[in-house]
């Protein structure tokens, strides 16, 4: 015990295992912010994706502090809809029993890059049938580009305006999200300023018409989105519990149970000793990857499974040799001879004896065990068995090559979950490294 | 000195014969578990199925067969094709040890999708053609980390405390991260942002005609991944053996030899490097072991054509012989790893007797 309570007393003379400690804290302050801002059901949902969470946001956008760094305003997504009372809408009775209604959806674009896309989302009620819309496009500087002259319109209806074929014939080949907010002046670039989406449609007196136009961005919020427009924050924060959980969990399972196997083995000796050191040469024999990849890809890929497959073959693995033979040396101290004599029995021995003896100079190998299994996680993700479900670090990274993120230029969707594993492996790398020095006086001496 | 290699040789019978059934074991647990309980036979058995029907619907003979004339033949075929594949015997006891049996005769078959580059359908041949190229990068990335961290260690070790060695040592957390992880950033600097180096893969294209040619192309494929597994573990090999070395010097015969008034080099050979070899020849081979299975990432990263990739490919495949050789290669060359480790023990550590009835 006093070698413990020595040992944490000195724990302020090592800045790096404080480096360490606060790494740690962080994430794990994150962590706990992200389970609670971002509910499971919340963010599985939000990772699986689909229209119904991903409608209005860009793909692959670029995180907006970018824009600090370049000179060219890159846009975010601008988002006009009549139902949030944007825009005006007037209504007018016609000599048919028909209503004309005209919608104007304004918005103000002050970035010099191109946008990626343009919708326009069109709600109908009680029309009875498809009615005809004309859509039409108002520059700053007053130039009128009319997109379709008369669309029909059925109960919801999506207009594509980046994808309409004859609007690009029409805009001698540019595409529609470049032609329609270019400069006259410098093609190259937006041209700011004040743009309006005009509608006109003739209505049943009954129906109501509200509409939604999306001007797509280059860059969205604090991570940026990815090949299907999910938001990187999501998995970003997600990550943090997962990998955290994965890695500790994974590395107190083996550690401990390692450890205590191997002290019952060494203590006991005889048949059980000899059964675990079979076990254990069996055991080095089966690979533990070739195995995970197996399990994973024919039976399933659950982050449990996982887990405690990885547990289940590292109980036996070259660490408990290297303990054993610990404990072979620390049996021999006269002390235990000594517990022996007064008759302290087996259990007594392995556990307020030997195990407190040999815990404290193991204890920077539980530490240093946790970023192998935080990456022994990101592993099977980029090998494209990650759990189905989950968004963690190692799915980002896993997108990433397998949309050839690193080809395409889109750095931040690959460097951002990977500085996050790099920076927790350090983290805890830190404390063990410390942590070794600590409690391992001979290399503080010499 | 023939008691000596008696025993030695007695010892050495008993170990292989002992690592052999491990090893027996082992791949036995491996078949069960590439069977997943029959999933993959249904996989296969659906996979020829549709193979069969397509191919017979596709032929123009059979084109004016009435339906249920058509179905029998299929089914005559998809039986026939089942019984060559020997599906139709029971997985366990029968087919079970018929996978062992083969796999620990080295003779693993027939693949049942995957083609060799060459064009063999052997999965020796698909293995063998691999296996140079995967001994060829990690040999390289190994043997450059080993002696490079040995040496850098010994060296700082008599610079105990000094700046190199300090910062040395702060670097050592860097060795959390595995090989592939480096990879991608080393493709990211290199590769994507420098255009310096190639993105993967073992040659240019076209492949250099002369072969001092290909062997530049293929050095140069090569620097990334070597480069991104010895940053894997670099810091901490050095970290673990300059520790080995700090504490061994400060023994008493270690003291004497300096008294004597040996030279730093001899002192350091004769009396720190002799004793600690053992720990670190250990911690070499243990690296070899973990590098065995790290590569399959690694080789895929930098599609590199190796044993790793071809696992990875056959899994994609389902082709469960072309899965059990690689993991029967694997799991011999972790016995043979293990044995090895007992004799390079007994040779490079004197207090070691290998074979003495010391042990209780």
């Amino acid at each position: 015990m006093r070698n413990w309570s020595m040992g944490l007393r000195n724990l302020r003379r090592y800045p790096s295992l404080v480096a360490g400690i606060v790494v740690i804290a962080i994430f794990v302050g994150v962590s706990i912010y992200a389970v609670i801002a971002i509910p499971y059901s919340q963010a599985t949902a939000l990772w699986i994706g689909g229209p119904s969470v991903t409608a209005t946001n860009p793909k692959n956008a670029a995180p907006a502090w970018f824009n600090l760094f370049t000179s060219d305003k890159l846009p975010s997504t601008i988002i006009v809809d009549s139902v949030a009372g944007a825009g005006t809408k007037t209504e007018q009775t016609l000599d048919n029993g028909m209503k004309q209604v005209d919608i104007t959806l304004p918005f103000k674009y002050t970035f010099n890059r191109f946008p990626t896309d343009l919708r326009l989302y069109t709600q109908l009620t009680s029309a009875g049938s498809s009615v005809n819309m004309t859509a039409s496009w108002l520059t700053p500087d007053g130039r009128t580009v009319v997109l379709q002259e008369s669309r029909p319109v059925k109960a919801s209806d999506t207009y594509y305006i980046a994808q309409d074929l004859d609007l690009r014939v029409r805009l001698s080949g540019a595409a529609p999200q470049v032609a329609l907010l270019a400069n006259p002046q410098n093609h190259g670039k937006a041209l700011e300023g004040n743009y309006q989406l005009i509608l006109t449609v003739e209505v049943p007196q009954t129906a109501t018409l509200d509409s939604r136009l999306v001007v797509y961005g280059q860059v969205y919020g604090m991570a940026g989105t990815d090949y299907r427009g999910r938001d990187l924050m999501v998995p970003l924060l997600w990550g943090a519990p997962i990998a955290l959980m994965f890695g500790l969990l994974a590395a107190v399972g083996t550690g401990v149970l390692t450890f205590i196997l191997a002290a019952i083995g060494a203590w006991l000796g005889g048949k059980v000793d000899t059964v675990f050191q079979w076990i254990t040469q069996v055991n080095l024999i089966i690979p533990l990857l070739p195995v995970l990849i197996l399990v994973g890809h024919f039976y399933s890929r659950s982050i449990w499974t996982m887990l405690g497959l990885v547990i289940a073959l590292s109980i036996f693995g070259s660490t408990m040799l290297t303990n054993r033979a610990m404990f072979l040396q620390a049996k021999e101290a006269p002390y235990i001879e000594a517990a022996q004599a007064y008759g302290a029995g087996n259990f007594r021995i392995i556990f307020r004896y030997l195990i407190p003896r040999i815990a404290p100079t193991l204890l920077p190998q539980f530490v240093l065990i946790v970023p192998t299994f935080v990456f022994l996680e990101a592993t099977l993700a980029v090998l494209g068995l990650g759990d189905p479900v989950l968004p963690t670090w190692g799915k980002v990274l896993n997108d990433a090559y397998a949309q050839g993120a690193l080809y395409k230029g889109l750095y931040y969707w690959f460097l951002e979950p990977a500085i996050l594993l790099m920076v927790l492996g350090v983290g805890f790398s830190l404390i063990g490294y410390s942590l070794d020095r600590v409690f391992n006086p001979r290399l503080r001496t010499v | 000195m023939r008691g000596t290699i008696l025993r030695l040789a007695r010892y050495g019978a008993t170990r292989a014969i002992f690592l052999f059934l491990a090893v027996i074991v082992g791949v036995y647990v491996t078949v069960m578990i590439a069977n997943m309980g029959g999933a993959l036979d249904k996989m296969r058995i659906a996979q020829i199925e549709e193979e069969i029907a397509v191919s017979v619907g596709l032929n123009p003979a059979n084109k004016h067969m009435p339906p249920d004339q058509l179905k029998a033949l299929v089914d005559a075929m998809v039986q026939n094709q089942i019984h060559v594949l020997g599906l139709d015997q029971p997985f366990f006891p029968k087919r079970s040890f018929q996978y062992l049996s083969n796999a620990m005769t080295l003779q693993l078959g027939w693949a049942e999708h995957m083609v060799s580059d060459a064009g063999s359908r052997t999965v020796r041949l698909i293995l063998l053609e691999r296996l140079p190229y995967t001994l060829v990068l990690f040999g390289t990335a190994n043997l450059l980390l080993f002696f490079l961290t040995l040496f850098i260690a010994l060296f700082l070790s008599r610079r105990y405390g000094s700046f190199l060695d300090k910062a040395t040592i702060a670097l050592a957390p860097s060795s959390s991260a595995p090989g592939w992880f480096y990879g991608l950033f080393l493709i990211l600097i290199f590769a994507a942002v420098l255009k310096l180096l190639p993105w993967g893969g073992l040659v240019d294209a076209p492949v250099p005609a002369t072969t001092m040619g290909y062997g530049l192309s293929v050095a140069k494929h090569m620097l990334l991944p070597v480069i991104a597994v010895v940053t894997s573990t670099f810091f901490a090999n050095i970290y673990a053996w300059r520790t080995f070395f700090l504490i061994y010097s400060s023994e008493d015969y270690v003291e004497l030899a300096k008294a004597k008034g040996l030279s730093s080099q001899e002192v350091d050979m004769r009396y720190v490097l002799r004793p600690t070899l053992p720990p670190i020849i250990t911690n070499f081979l243990l690296v070899l072991i973990t590098m065995w299975m790290g590569q399959i990432v690694l080789e895929t990263v930098f599609q590199w054509p190796g044993v790793g990739r071809v696992f990875y490919q056959a899994i994609q495949f389902n082709d469960t012989p072309v899965l059990i050789g690689v993991i029967v290669i694997f799991g011999y060359l972790l016995a043979v790893t293990v044995f090895a480790l007992d004799f390079v023990y007994a040779v490079a550590d004197p207090r070691v007797r290998i074979g003495a009835s010391g042990r209780r």
